[in-house]
């Protein structure tokens, strides 16, 4: 063992492809299971959601138009990115959760293959959700899923980064641009998926990441109108009925999943229907 | 020389209105206690007395609904489940003439319009569903084979019957049964419709039917013992819904309002593009959530659009909607005229330029003559807010992008049309467009097969089509 003082890293919040600091300059603490200070994450303000919110609506319109390869291709770049640094995500799950660290290898191989898994349904959704529909008349007519555009997701307590790659994979998957607030007991492991973001090919924008609290930020996300809709499976039940009254206002999409499957990205997905006319 | 039209009015002979109803439940009509008149909007005859539910009729529908799902329904197969929509699907094609005349009587739309659109597409709806009942493994969008259970439905009165089809025969395919509500103003067509339920021995308490006002509306969607609440109406009510179940494990759909742009650029053929424009804002009396009521005009053709639209809508032919040459009926009530009126008066005063069809309006009855403002601006209530009547705002452009930013720029996203020859033009426009159901050189078409539902304000869900069926089928991986 040397006696080399450590370079600690600065954990700050991601927006529009950036690390700032919460405007608030709020922060809180973290420590190991056992005690032990390991870093002063932010408490993000409802400034950073606002700012947050004005970066993923910019974003959004160029990452949709991406084509749906080039979409698969950048989420598939992500997973390669993680899996480059499994080590150090591991060890950071291990400090912070207590938990062994067999288990958080297993946590974040999962969250490598998942990233794969949606990466490959960017091409496949309109195969899924799409239809031709026979209606009965000299119409070519048919349904197509498309974009929401910007969702909000909170992110489960655990697991730290397993919960904050199905809060972010399937709705960006789709073409979505999504600002995700990161698990409050364990936010190093979304900070350290931030840089993982960043080194990507991912635009800036269309990943935002916040820490803090989720009673605070949740109804600042409920009520905001210019958030399409909104991801509350890792918000407490006694709190979903407050978030989907306000989020009435705007008639926000709201959803509390239990499980990763399609149905996570058809959520946030509309379907839009053309007609034309068959003749001569 | 002037050219007319002799009157050619269909003959009320083949229906018979009760003087007044009580309410479907558990399979049979039960007297109500409180009642309100039926008007007919052509005429202000009253046609009937229409009993309001209260909590004791919501209360006694939806356990008739409760007890029909636990011992019937949900334990019949789909492929008997189906059968009985068949038979309801044929029904209404037998009983189609007198449906389309009720309609009319009652709503004020032309009978044109009933006979020819309502109807068919209301049978056709259950027919499309029918098939559907024993195929639900195929139906999925994120979505199991199970039903909710019991579904609390309130429709809107500018297409009742076709309304109370798109609510009905989803719900009875996937195996929910129902309590529905018909409009205040229009109930007789749902009311007859009980009487199709019971012609198809349809087991008793599979479909309800409570009539009333928001009051009554209010009670279905708080009630306890209903599991999805499905809506059509004003985004206004549909808000106060959304908040009422947000506590609540219910399920919600809603269809609601709209404020279509229809563009119409230059390269359009114009003649096809006018009777588009026509048909989409004047179609129904306006009263449609999907109406094409901001006319979005190419600069370079504006004027010759204009032009020939004031000539066209000239031959508008409106007046007795019993009668088989009408195109524009009678508005549907006292209040949706005012609320005309209201929101037309606000074009003048904040602007824009109005001009009406010289028409005779009759003396009885409420009517608003088919109108347009021009020099609208996006600020204009006119141009924001759903009239829902035969008004139409006229904005114009020069860019494509020019067109798509304005049509876009409202909360709504219900529809939209595109009026072009040039096809790759359409198909940019239609991905740019935010909005549910996209009309391309064609306005106002329907078909069970074919998803609606809108975008942001517009609502959550759709109707029709496979996508239809999700609302009514529990999700898997989500509540």
């Amino acid at each position: 063992m040397s006696n080399r003082i450590d370079v600690k890293k600065t954990y700050k919040l991601y927006i529009n492809g950036a690390f700032p600091r919460s405007e608030s300059g709020r922060t809180y603490e973290i420590k190991d299971a056992k005690g032990v200070f390991i870093a002063n994450p932010c408490l993000a303000s409802r400034k950073d959601l606002k700012d947050a919110v004005v970066a993923a609506r910019a974003a959004q319109p160029g990452w949709n138009k991406a084509s749906a390869y080039n979409k698969g291709q950048i989420l598939y770049r992500i997973a390669e990115m993680l899996e480059g640094r499994r080590t150090q995500f591991v060890q950071e799950i291990v400090s912070v959760t207590g938990i062994t660290k067999v288990k958080a290898e297993k946590e974040v191989t999962e969250s490598v293959d998942r990233i794969v898994w949606y990466a490959g349904w960017s091409d496949k959704l309109s195969s899924l959700s799409g239809a031709l529909n026979p209606v009965a008349g000299p119409y070519y007519n048919f349904t197509v899923p498309e974009s929401m555009g910007v969702i909000a997701a909170i992110a489960p307590e655990s697991p730290s980064l397993l919960g904050l790659i199905d809060a972010i994979a399937p709705v960006i998957v789709g073409g979505n641009t999504v600002i995700v607030l990161a698990s409050t007991k364990a936010p190093l492991s979304a900070m350290s998926f931030a840089e993982v973001v960043a080194t990507s090919d991912v635009p800036a924008g269309v990943i935002n990441i916040l820490t803090g609290k989720k009673d605070e930020i949740a109804p600042w996300m409920a009520s905001h109108m210019d958030i399409d809709g909104l991801d509350i499976s890792g918000l407490g039940a006694k709190s979903h009925g407050a978030v989907r009254s306000a989020g009435a206002e705007n008639l926000k999409r709201i959803y509390s999943f239990n499980s990763a499957d399609p149905s996570r990205i058809l959520a946030f997905l509309e379907h839009k229907t053309v007609w034309h006319p068959i003749g001569l | 020389m002037k050219f007319d039209y002799a009157p050619a009015p269909e003959s009320r002979s083949i229906v018979s209105i009760k003087p007044k109803y009580g309410h479907f439940i558990d399979g049979k009509f039960v007297a109500g206690r409180k009642h309100f008149p039926a008007i007919n909007p052509a005429t202000e005859e009253i046609l009937s007395q229409i009993a309001l539910a209260g909590v004791a009729e919501v209360d006694a529908a939806v356990k008739a609904a409760r007890k029909a799902y636990t011992i019937t329904w949900s334990k019949m197969s789909g492929r008997e489940r189906g059968k009985y929509l068949f038979r309801i699907a044929r029904i209404m094609q037998e009983r189609s003439r007198e449906f389309a005349v009720l309609e009319t009587l009652d709503n004020g739309k032309p009978i044109r319009e009933s006979r020819d659109v309502d109807i068919p597409l209301a049978a056709a709806h259950f027919f499309y569903h029918a098939g559907w009942a024993d195929k639900l493994e195929y139906a999925g969008l994120g979505t199991s084979t199970k039903p909710h259970g019991v579904a609390g439905q309130i429709i809107p009165w500018n297409f009742p019957l076709l309304m109370l089809a798109w609510k009905v025969a989803p719900a009875l395919a996937t195996g929910n049964t129902v309590v529905l509500k018909p409009a205040e103003n229009t109930s007789l067509t749902a009311l007859l419709f009980a009487e199709v339920c019971q012609q198809a021995e349809l087991p008793a308490g599979v479909v309800n039917i409570v009539t009333g006002n928001g009051s009554t509306g209010a009670l279905i969607v708080n009630h306890p013992g209903i599991d999805k609440i499905a809506f059509t109406g004003s985004t206004e009510v549909g808000k106060i819904i959304a908040r009422a179940v947000a506590p609540t494990q219910k399920s919600v759909t809603l269809e609601l309002g709209g404020k279509a742009a229809n563009i119409i650029f230059e390269d359009a053929a114009i003649d096809e593009a006018i009777e588009g424009i026509v048909n989409g804002v004047f179609f129904n009396q306006g009263h449609v959530c999907c109406a094409g009521s901001r006319l979005i005009l190419q600069e370079s053709v504006a004027d010759e659009v204009i032009e020939k639209l004031k000539r066209r809508m000239g031959l508008i032919r409106v007046g007795d909607p019993m009668d088989k040459n009408t195109d524009l009926g009678a508005i549907n009530s006292k209040e949706q005229l005012l609320k005309i009126r209201e929101l037309s008066a606000t074009g003048d005063t904040e602007g824009a330029q109005r001009w009406s069809a010289p028409c005779d309006l009759p003396k009885k009855g409420f009517w608003f003559a088919p109108t347009i403002f021009t020099g609208v601006t996006q600020a204009h209530r006119i141009a924001r807010e759903e009239i829902f009547g035969p008004v139409l705002s006229v904005l114009t452009f020069r860019t494509p992008q020019e067109a798509i930013d304005k049509a876009n720029n409202t909360p709504f996203g219900l529809s939209a049309g595109i009026w072009s020859e040039k096809g790759s033009r359409i198909l940019w426009a239609s991905q740019q467009l935010r909005a549910g159901v996209i009309w391309s050189n064609t306005f106002n078409k329907f078909d069970p097969t074919s998803p609606f539902g809108g975008y942001k304000e517009s609502g959550w869900g759709r109707e029709g089509g496979r996508h239809g069926l999700s609302a009514y089928l529990k999700g898997v991986g989500h509540e």
